[in-house]
């Protein structure tokens, strides 16, 4: 009988931790995670550290404008289009920076399809744009030339 | 720290969508930068929360990383605006400094 209470317990327990662990993935993850992702040394990692996965599909719903070729790697100018249905969430990455994550933010209802916004790149490299959206994450790259690098170091 | 931004706030036309520009004066210091002179690093400061209010409710915010160029430039659009709605921006960055700024959406 009392084995039974405690696994009753035990249950109603493990549902409350859950319940409040969906409720935080479900608006943002915590700072300690996404200051992680955004010192991650890949894109991978970065990825893990804010969306748990790192498994992404190629899409074409979005867009990213930049320069084919910048001069100054310190500042890359970068527009982001999304056209994805009930997008939730969105990184853009340079993908050989050594902290490649460069911006994240939750896409609110608020917000419409559009973002500028200027990154820095080391080297040669792609930017990344992930957005995630019904829960699964889509990701589209944009390689830019680069002369001067401006990641520093 | 004061003065740090510029916002711009301009409904597209027939529209209740906000084009906000802001442009932000911070140096952005990744920590992996050495200065040229005294050839010690320069330690990182970068600018890691934004949040923007429309009409004092939160709205949006983003987090940034060293990865962002200096001097920030930052574009988006804002649903459910109409001219006189204030829009309000505010940056925090690693090392606890902080601003804010307003603009009403013309």
């Amino acid at each position: 009988m009392s084995r039974d209470v405690d696994r009753r317990t035990f249950v109603r327990a493990g549902v409350a931790v859950g319940v409040v662990g969906t409720g935080l993935l479900g608006t943002r993850v915590g700072a300690a995670e996404s200051r992680a992702a955004f010192q991650a040394a890949d894109v991978e990692t970065a990825l893990k550290a804010l969306y748990g996965t790192a498994v992404v599909s190629e899409t074409d719903q979005i867009e990213i404008r930049a320069p084919e070729i910048a001069e100054n790697g310190a500042v890359v100018p970068v527009m982001v289009t999304i056209t994805l249905p009930n997008p939730e969430d969105l990184a853009i990455l340079g993908d050989r920076n050594r902290q490649p994550l460069a911006l994240r933010c939750p896409l609110t209802p608020a917000l419409g399809g559009e973002l500028s916004t200027r990154i820095k790149l080391a080297t040669t490299s792609n930017i990344v744009v992930v957005v995630k959206a019904g829960g699964k994450l889509y990701q589209a790259a944009r390689e830019v030339k680069v002369t001067i690098g401006g990641w520093g170091g | 720290m004061t003065g740090s931004i510029k916002l711009q706030a301009r409904l597209q036309a027939g529209s209740n969508i906000a084009a906000l520009k802001a442009l932000i004066q911070h140096p952005m210091e990744t920590g992996f930068t050495k200065d040229r002179k005294t050839g010690e690093v320069i330690p990182e400061d970068y600018i890691t929360t934004v949040t923007i209010k429309l009409n004092g409710t939160v709205v949006a915010t983003q987090e940034w990383g060293a990865g962002v160029s200096k001097n920030p430039y930052l574009a988006l659009q804002l649903k459910g605006c109409k001219a006189g709605d204030k829009i309000e921006l505010a940056w925090a960055d690693l090392k606890g400094d902080s601003d804010s700024a307003a603009v009403t959406v013309a």
